[in-house]
């Protein structure tokens, strides 16, 4: 702001810390009552500072898991990051490919391929489950890493931002390296990859957040325990009846849940804030 | 937009773009076109015949109170989120724009919530206002409220849109403050010696500049209600109690799963993606406006 | 080495916009060829498609004795050097220069020995190591050079190399390129909208526009016998002044009514017809000497340049500039008279805006 006011000032700060309060309370909690026994939690009168369960409920719900479901969530955990890596990576190749192809070639059918992409970013998975878990199951992906990964993979996100990438790059760079004696193979692995790698970087941020986030699909066609992701496990443990809810367990999955993704976006927001705002571009 | 400079030869193009499509068609294309034949098909009781039935599908959903129900859900709940995670996001930002020290502290300590799931996110408010363990809602219980989400629909929607309010809230918190940042600091500093004071400047000024990214941020809240909350629904109430917070994407996926109707399903799938559609072009004759400017 | 020639080459983009109308041209072995003209008037188009990056629509380019109308850009032993550079970003100086090389499948000393051997002529050696961005503009240029020196081509093509540096910059790299040619002797080809640049470095300068050549010669030729109109003011700071003029007779017209004595005049002009009189404004003297032709002048106001001062006026209601040395004129006059030396006199077609010279 133009003026210097300390009240101005006084009324920003007062703002922004309430705010981080409000935001940061309900994961606060979580974290608290991981660090509690389930009789202080039932009671309804937990206490705000951490109590001496933390090791006892994180080592129970890692390698043995709640009362009813007994599904260790370290292993819920490896589906979730085989299914975030997995999205991430088969985003990133084929969607750089795609870009590779639609921008620096002609080829017949270029702009319908393009559209054929781009109209898929109005299809949001949510809208074609039923019909999509069906190809799934037919193909006999259910119950399957490549049944959750592929249908999530082909979106035109990825295209587009390599492609809005791909239209900085000066053309010079292609000419110049056309007389350097590159062909399509070599300028796409020496400039083209390595010019890349900060957009690279951001999408994948991105779509690891968006994959470890999943929830619905991997809800629909994973029926076996063991391929269940730690998102949809935490479900399963609060929807029994109240009585057997083990919420001390719930919430230590809730807190190994979120620190992944959380843990990504704090160390790479440099990135998460690129690939976000110009994934929407 | 195109580049001047091209690669020759067709065969490698083609090859490049091969994974991208055939995932596209097999799983995008494909069922797409699958829901919308459904939705003009009835399946007996055991899945084992069907046939066509025209738009019986429909005709049959706009008879359903439901449906209606879920609709006019849906916007209660779109509109209240989209007004809450909107307003709150532009005090934060505002604030945080102001060159203060620490700025940039707060920027990460606001912005993080955008890498909970949503189904995590539902879970948090769940246990914060439990009827019966909730830290929040013992106090609201000692105020003389009978809070419970679990019976009250009323009360289940206030816990749905604040968890999804507050996990939305640092998604238009980013956008927001880039929004203020790229304003030239110079039409804020002829403002002030216009003499328009900092509310002034901020409705006659800065408010005004910003309407494309707030434009831009309302349909995406809209879609990311419509959408990604299934979540946080499923996780906080299952569309309960008795229905009351059964949005449309929550219903296609109850009357589908729950129910078998995948007729009605695949109609009601086939009207979400007219609605995604239509807030998809809004927001194209926005881009390209923009890109006039 | 090799010189280039182009044999009635064609442009015709998409939606029949044609950028180059049938341009024919020789360009001898170890020459400096420019090509000037303005903004669009097809002179980057014909060095890209010598170059390889645009298609030929029609005509024939060879190099040497080849022709390679079909020949991709690799295996026409040219080198480019760009507006921008084009330099590779990620990539060292080092390797920006060596990276053409190893494609080709070089030994790995003669690569070294050769990007050694720029970098000293070039005088880059403390920069092999850094990347582009860490390079002053100048010193970009040089890698752009560099990259074109190592591969040791039969022809040399520069795009405006000199346009994205500053003012004082721009004169010494001129200075440079020039002196490298010379020593290294290879055959180039530079484009330029910049008249400076291309009298200062050509050999052989060609003056296009709208996709045609309008007159090829040496500078001095194009300088002192202006072909065209457009030639006329294209070429030479500040452009020539023409007024409007009628025949009078063999070696003579008028201006205004008033005399001027021409050499240079085509025979059998019919008097009394209209004609264009080309006058630079470093050619006309102030002042009168018995006997010579001369032009009235109001002044409206001058320019100071230093050692020169421009004064800015009307002859016969038309406007014009005078260049004189500083002090030779004082800067208040008002009424000029000029005189004028016959041979410095360049008559043009009103028609057709060509010369109407002696054949």
């Amino acid at each position: 702001m133009v003026e210097n006011r300390p009240f101005a000032q006084f009324m920003a700060y007062l703002t922004l810390v309430l705010g981080v309060v409000v935001v940061a309370f309900p994961v606060y909690l979580a974290i608290m009552a991981s660090t509690f026994d389930a009789a202080t939690i039932i009671n309804g009168n937990m206490p705000l500072i951490p109590g001496d369960q933390a090791v006892e409920n994180y080592t129970r719900t890692l390698f043995y898991g709640g009362k009813q479901a007994r599904e260790p969530v370290a292993m819920m955990m490896v589906n979730s990051m085989i299914m975030a890596m997995g999205i991430a990576i088969g985003k990133i190749i084929i969607s750089i490919l795609s870009a590779y192809a639609v921008v620096y070639f002609k080829f017949p059918f270029r702009k319908t391929a393009f559209w054929v992409i781009f109209i898929t970013l109005m299809l949001p998975v949510e809208v074609r489950i039923y019909p999509t878990y069906k190809i799934v199951a037919d193909l006999g992906l259910l119950d399957t890493y490549t049944g959750l990964v592929m249908p999530l993979i082909a979106s035109a996100t990825g295209t587009l931002l390599f492609r809005q990438f791909f239209m900085t790059v000066p053309d010079e760079l292609l000419e110049a390296s056309k007389i350097d004696g590159a062909g399509a193979f070599r300028f796409f692995k020496d400039t083209l990859l390595p010019l890349s790698m900060t957009t690279i970087a951001a999408l994948f941020v991105i779509q690891f957040i968006y994959g470890w986030n999943q929830y619905l699909w991997p809800l629909l066609i994973t029926t076996k325990s063991s391929m269940q992701t730690i998102v949809i496990g935490i479900k399963k443990m609060i929807t029994t009846t109240d009585a057997l809810t083990e919420w001390q367990i719930a919430m230590t999955t809730a807190v190994l849940a979120m620190v992944p993704p959380v843990l990504v976006v704090i160390f790479m927001q440099r990135l998460f804030v690129k690939g976000l705002v110009e994934t929407e571009k | 937009m195109e580049k001047r400079a091209h690669i020759s030869g067709w065969t490698l193009p083609l090859l490049l773009i091969l994974p991208q499509m055939a995932i596209t068609v097999i799983f995008f294309y494909w069922p797409a076109s699958q829901a919308i034949w459904q939705s003009f098909l009835r399946e007996d009781a055991f899945g084992l015949a069907s046939e066509f039935v025209g738009f019986e599908n429909y005709a049959a959903l706009f008879e359903q109170p439901e449906y209606y129900r879920a609709m006019v859900t849906t916007a209660i709940f779109s509109s209240l989120v989209a007004f809450f995670s909107l307003s709150c996001a532009l005090l934060l930002a505002t604030q945080a724009d102001k060159s203060i020290r620490g700025g940039h502290a707060f920027k990460t300590l606001l912005i993080w919530p955008y890498a909970v799931a949503p189904a995590i996110a539902g879970v948090l408010w769940i246990f914060m206002f439990h009827p019966t363990l909730g830290t929040l809602a013992r106090p609201i219980r000692a105020a003389g409220i009978d809070w419970n989400p679990m019976l009250n629909g009323t009360h289940a929607m206030i816990l749905l849109v604040l968890s999804a309010t507050w996990k939305h809230i640092s998604y238009n918190f980013l956008f927001f403050l880039a929004g203020l940042q790229a304003i030239p600091r110079s039409v804020i500093e002829a403002g002030a010696i216009d003499g328009a004071g900092p509310m002034r400047r901020f409705w006659t000024i800065v408010f005004p500049l910003l309407s494309p990214t707030t434009f831009f941020l309302l349909v995406v809240t809209v879609v990311y209600v419509f959408f990604e909350t299934f979540g946080i629904i499923d996780a906080v109430t299952g569309g309960g109690p008795a229905g009351q917070t059964t949005t449309l994407v929550y219903k296609v996926y109850a009357d589908g799963r729950l129910g078998g109707d995948l007729g009605g399903s695949a109609a009601q799938s086939v009207i979400l993606m007219v609605i995604v559609i239509a807030l998809t072009a809004i927001q194209f004759r926005y881009v390209e406006r923009k890109v006039q400017y | 080495m090799a010189g280039v020639t182009l044999d009635t080459v064609r442009k015709i983009y998409a939606g029949n916009v044609e950028a180059v109308k049938g341009v024919s041209l020789g360009i001898e072995d170890g020459s400096f060829c420019v090509l000037v003209g303005p903004s669009g008037c097809g002179k980057s188009t014909l060095l890209r498609m010598i170059a390889g990056l645009e298609t030929i629509s029609g005509g024939e380019i060879r190099i040497g004795d080849r022709v390679v109308n079909q020949v991709e850009p690799a295996d026409r032993d040219i080198a480019m050097v760009f507006q921008n550079y084009a330099l590779y970003p990620h990539m060292s100086v080092y390797d920006n220069m060596a990276y053409g090389l190893r494609n080709r499948k070089t030994p790995k000393d003669e690569i070294d020995k050769r990007v050694k051997e720029a970098a000293r002529i070039l005088a880059i050696e403390p920069f092999l190591d850094r990347k582009p961005r860490a390079l002053s503009g100048g010193q970009r240029q040089r890698v752009a050079m560099g990259r074109a020196i190592v591969r040791k081509p039969q022809v040399f093509l520069f795009d405006e190399p000199l346009s994205n540096l500053d003012a004082k910059l721009r004169v010494q790299m001129r200075v440079e390129i020039k002196r490298l040619q010379k020593a290294l002797g290879v055959t180039s080809i530079y484009v330029t909208h910049d008249q400076v640049e291309a009298m200062t470095l050509s050999d052989k300068l060609v003056v296009m526009s709208g996709g045609q050549i309008e007159q090829v010669g040496s500078p001095s030729e194009v300088y002192r016998r202006p072909e065209t109109r457009f030639v006329a003011t294209f070429i030479g700071s500040p452009p020539m002044n023409i007024l409007p003029g009628k025949v009078e007779g063999p070696g003579r017209v008028s201006v205004g009514g008033q005399m001027i004595a021409v050499t240079d005049m085509r025979e059998g002009l019919a008097p009394g017809s209209a004609i264009e009189v080309g006058l630079r404004p470093e050619d006309v003297q102030a002042g009168s000497a018995p006997g010579a032709s001369s032009l009235d002048m109001d002044v409206d106001f001058v320019e100071e340049l230093g050692a020169t001062q421009l004064f800015h006026g009307k002859v016969a209601g038309t406007d014009f500039v005078v260049q004189a040395s500083t002090g030779q004129i004082a800067a208040d006059t008002r009424k000029l008279t000029l005189s004028i030396d016959p041979g410095n006199v360049h008559l043009f077609d009103p028609q057709t805006t060509k010369r109407l010279g002696r054949v």
